[in-house]
């Protein structure tokens, strides 16, 4: 049995089309990245899936049960964080997080056994007393992760976890998330890459309200990634580097070219052209190269292809 | 049940902490303890005020306790429908706007009890600020005046209440409605205003909550005719409100 399923779901905001016909499944114990650029339907699809939405049309389910049909029965099954996760500032954590316990249930040594467990995974310590309206912004996303999972749910549902964290509060909760894999089954929103590359081991991408690619990560990026090369060149000829990018971006094998500083990174689809004809052209564009080598396709040229494409992978 | 109990209790620990307790506690039981003394000294104040008012002022018929009883009545109701307009606009137009609504109802709570237990604990707020005030008020119109019949005191004080959370549960309506708490309060002014100006028409006055004030005054000062169709309508203005509100909160999107 999947752990979430998702067929057909649509969902309309007057004439936005925010979910069109989405269907994915997700294995249970995974952690499954949802990928998409912003606007793509990510929060829409997981409102839908904890029950604070209702689709146009399609049927979704969380461990089996409907959730489009009986949103109540799946909302012990789940632990949900919002974009934006809110509290009310006159709780402390440990209230808060005791609170949720209760309404899960959980008797008075439950919750504060798991109370004081969530308090020191959340790395909230002798913050937990505090009032939460004094909290930071990732204190607050930690307090959110905590309280999604009070109840040991199955099914985590996570909507950009990291977007509101600076570096070191991103990497401690991506940190976080691998540690659950295996214990449940994680669905986690996001549009950066460099997360879902680090944490998720399936990979959904989003594109419109569609789901344009489904695939355990690895299988993605052998089946969807084009061979990519990248040139970088010394600071003195960065000047050149733009002209020369839009001459190789008309060239037939070239299906994308994109430029960080100095380094240009080329997406090709015919390799052995590439290779004769590519560093050729950087020559004789007067180019003075630090770097030129074949690398590894990312996550993001997949991305970027298969978003750019609607999925004409 | 007990998911009503464990939303309840966060309610009330949430009309404490956020000092909503203590506010409709503080005003009330300050309007029960000024009534008295308004009904009594307000001649005294005129004459303060209008020292060349000798014939004026003859006219005034000494004040009695049925003068207590109306200053209480109108300065309970008044500042109670402000109160409850206050105390309920965002109650829940505030848990939808900041979130925490979304975070709270994807968890295993109804969103009627969500709602339920938020009319309760207003309810609550209301009923402790009432029998303050009340006591007040009978302590200070006994010192003044004359003892209350206690008995027709409670009566009098029960229909208040009902007639306060008339408003409060049509302002919890309005929170439910509204995506914000000032567009919740200015729909809930709203119904004020209507309700006070249904009020006035002749005879179907007679069936409206405000009708709830002239019953209460009555049970002390001349016994007078029970309204019991305004409390019936009162009444099911309360459960309707409440049923419109869950009937709308089920359908929205969080």
């Amino acid at each position: 049995m999947t752990a979430i399923r998702i067929e057909g779901l649509s969902k309309r905001f007057g004439k936005v089309q925010a979910l069109d016909a989405l269907s994915l499944a997700v294995e249970p114990g995974s952690v499954y990245g949802f990928l998409g650029p912003n606007g793509a339907g990510k929060t829409t699809a997981i409102r839908i899936l904890a029950g604070l939405a209702r689709a146009d049309a399609g049927q979704g389910w969380i461990d089996g049960l409907e959730v489009t049909a009986d949103a109540a029965g799946a909302s012990h099954r789940i632990g949900y964080l919002p974009q934006e996760p809110s509290f009310y500032p006159w709780m402390t954590a440990r209230e808060f997080l005791d609170y949720v316990g209760r309404v899960f249930g959980l008797s008075a040594a439950e919750r504060a056994t798991r109370t004081k467990q969530l308090v020191e995974l959340a790395g909230l310590g002798e913050a937990a007393d505090r009032r939460i309206g004094g909290y930071s912004g990732g204190m607050g996303q930690r307090l959110g992760i905590a309280q999604a999972l009070v109840n040991r749910p199955p099914i985590l549902l996570l909507d950009e976890p990291v977007s509101g964290l600076d570096p070191a509060g991103r990497r401690e909760l991506l940190l976080l998330i691998e540690q659950l894999h295996g214990q449940c089954t994680v669905f986690m929103s996001t549009h950066i890459l460099a997360d879902v590359e680090r944490v998720c081991d399936s990979v959904g991408i989003i594109s419109h309200g569609r789901l344009v690619a489904e695939a355990p990560q690895q299988e993605l990026l052998q089946q969807y990634a084009v061979p990519a090369f990248e040139v970088e060149v010394d600071s003195r000829t960065t000047g050149e580097l733009s002209a020369w990018a839009n001459g190789v971006r008309a060239q037939p094998w070239v299906t994308s070219v994109t430029i960080n500083r100095s380094t240009a990174r080329v997406l090709v689809d015919d390799v052995e052209t590439a290779r004769r004809e590519l560093l050729a052209s950087a020559l004789t564009a007067g180019l003075v190269l630090n770097r030129y080598e074949m690398v590894r396709p990312s996550l993001e040229d997949v991305f970027l292809r298969l978003v750019e494409s609607g999925g004409e992978g | 049940m007990r998911i009503l109990w464990v939303v309840l209790r966060k309610e009330l620990l949430e009309q404490w902490r956020s000092y909503r307790l203590v506010i409709v506690g503080v005003v009330l039981l300050l309007f029960g303890l000024a009534s008295p003394l308004l009904g009594k000294y307000a001649p005294e104040l005129l004459r303060l005020a209008l020292p060349e008012g000798d014939e004026i002022l003859s006219l005034i018929p000494p004040p009695t306790v049925a003068d207590a009883v109306s200053q209480y009545l109108k300065n309970i109701t008044q500042f109670g429908v402000v109160l409850a307009v206050l105390m309920a606009m965002g109650s829940v137009a505030q848990e939808k706007d900041k979130g925490t609504a979304g975070l709270m109802l994807a968890k295993p709570i109804p969103r009627g009890i969500f709602l339920v237990a938020k009319f309760v604990a207003l309810a609550l707020t209301f009923a402790s600020g009432i029998l303050l005030a009340a006591i007040a008020g009978y302590y200070y119109t006994l010192l003044l005046f004359e003892p209350l019949g206690f008995a027709a005191w409670l009566g009098l004080n029960a229909l208040l209440l009902v007639f306060i959370l008339v408003y409060v549960a049509l302002t919890l309506l309005c929170s439910t409605l509204a995506e914000s708490q000032v567009v919740s309060g200015g729909l809930a002014l709203g119904f004020v205003v209507i309700l006070s100006g249904l009020g006035a028409v002749p005879r179907l006055g007679e069936f409206l909550p405000g009708q709830l004030n002239t019953w209460a005054a009555a049970l002390v000062t001349t016994g007078g005719e029970p309204a019991w169709a305004a409390l019936g309508v009162s009444i099911g203005l309360i459960i309707a409100a409440l049923v419109v509100a869950w009937l709308v909160f089920q359908r929205q999107e969080l």
